[in-house]
């Protein structure tokens, strides 16, 4: 059967991605950023997830104002890079786990999560620049992936308790899919970061690092912070972390922390991540 | 159950914010698609070549219109426009996000960089209009 192996939270910053792209992750702006993510890639290489669920925020490339949806899963067979403004990233396409996927959609559905199912859609930096900060310059990615995308940007958007007990599912419906598959979950964003407005700029060290002590611990507080708090304290868009709280959920009660990192500034965002294993 | 009139109301106490609620994305729906138009490099070089001809194939109002015409974000703000949707059109100006973000402060974009090397905006004062904190 498949197995949630680990969690990562992970900023997604779509700068990261140009220093990656431009070779500028060593230098003295971009260096003590990478210096943290260095740990994690060498983890990862030892790791070699077979899948990872990589929560996710759209960010008006796949879609627009149109269509809203709350949670959308990935069910195609690959994806490419998007188109942001200035071109695709010159990165591998995005091979996804449709089999999986789709179990998961199902799974989601019986068990009350009413997800969109996506077919066909390019992925932004919110999914590419996890990939690079995990996983450097392949030709190709190491593992398949599963994009599950969250509307953090349209309010209201879902709260951290709804987000907690939908990665309790989806670690759920990975443990009832019949290959043998090290699963992985991502939830990306964040950290602290406000990209619009007079308030513009309002970054939160102390909130950020609370919060990650709060993903570290045994009881699960964390998924019951409400928006406006994240708001006032993290900024407009730091509301992305309540993707991190899906992730958190697919790990049960118990974690252990292997690795964790933060860094101010990147362009407008505080950085961090964290590496979580389940302990059961 | 979380009361809608309630968390909504919340929403206008933090300063400096406009929180992307419905009504906004009501008002601003077209002005977010126009924007959005501009991820297809056909559709940028038209708009290159002429904004206000651009524009007027969009049922914007004319108060949207003027506010893109002189990039006054925290103006598309208000009329409804979402920053990632407005991302598109500063980065088809050629416009870092943290240029376009500066724009929108009271600072200057070498002020504006300068205070996130030096850690950011502090949440203090910047939290509650009410509660001053």
């Amino acid at each position: 059967m498949a197995r949630v192996t680990a969690g990562v939270g992970s900023s997604h910053v779509p700068l990261l991605g140009v220093a990656v792209d431009q070779g500028k992750t060593r230098d003295d702006y971009f260096g003590p950023i990478f210096a943290g993510y260095d740990w994690t890639r060498e983890w990862e290489a030892a790791q070699k997830p077979d899948v990872v669920v990589l929560v996710y925020n759209d960010h008006a490339s796949a879609f627009d104002a149109n269509i809203i949806p709350t949670f959308a899963i990935g069910c195609g067979e690959r994806y490419k890079p998007a188109d942001e403004g200035w071109g695709p990233r010159p990165v591998p396409d995005v091979e996804g786990h449709a089999d999986l996927a789709w179990h998961i959609a199902q799974c989601l559905i019986l068990d009350d999560f009413d997800m969109t199912i996506i077919n066909e859609m390019d992925v932004d930096h919110g999914l590419t620049v996890p990939l690079s900060m995990m996983f450097g310059q392949p030709e190709q990615w190491p593992c398949k992936v599963v994009p599950l995308a969250v509307n953090v940007v349209t309010y209201p958007v879902p709260s951290g308790n709804r987000c907690w007990a939908l990665g309790e599912a989806i670690a759920r419906a990975v443990e009832s899919f019949p290959e043998d598959l090290d699963v992985q979950i991502w939830g990306t964003g964040g950290m602290s970061h406000q990209l619009q407005g007079p308030r513009a700029g309002l970054l939160n060290r102390a909130w950020d690092n609370r919060f990650m002590d709060m993903l570290e611990s045994d009881d699960d507080a964390v998924r019951h912070i409400p928006h406006i708090e994240y708001l006032r304290e993290t900024g407009s868009e730091g509301i992305e972390m309540v993707m991190w709280l899906i992730m958190r959920g697919a790990l049960g009660r118990k974690v252990r922390r292997l690795h964790r990192h933060y860094h101010i500034p990147c362009s407008n965002t505080a950085i961090g991540h964290i590496v979580l294993e389940p302990v059961s | 159950m979380t009361d809608i009139h309630d968390y909504l109301e919340e929403f206008e106490d933090i300063p400096g914010t406009r929180v992307y609620t419905a009504k906004r994305a009501r008002a601003g729906y077209h002005l977010n698609q126009f924007a959005m138009s501009l991820m297809k490099p056909a559709n940028r070089e038209r708009w290159k070549a002429g904004e206000r001809a651009y524009l007027d194939e969009w049922p914007l109002t004319e108060d949207q219109k003027q506010a893109v015409l002189a990039r006054d974000y925290n103006r598309m703000l208000d009329l409804g426009g979402n920053i990632y949707f407005l991302s598109k059109i500063f980065s088809t100006d050629g416009i870092p996000f943290a240029e376009a973000c500066s724009t929108m402060t009271d600072m200057t974009f070498p002020e504006y960089r300068e205070m996130m090397l030096n850690g950011g905006r502090s949440p203090e004062g910047n939290r509650s209009i009410k509660g001053k904190c």
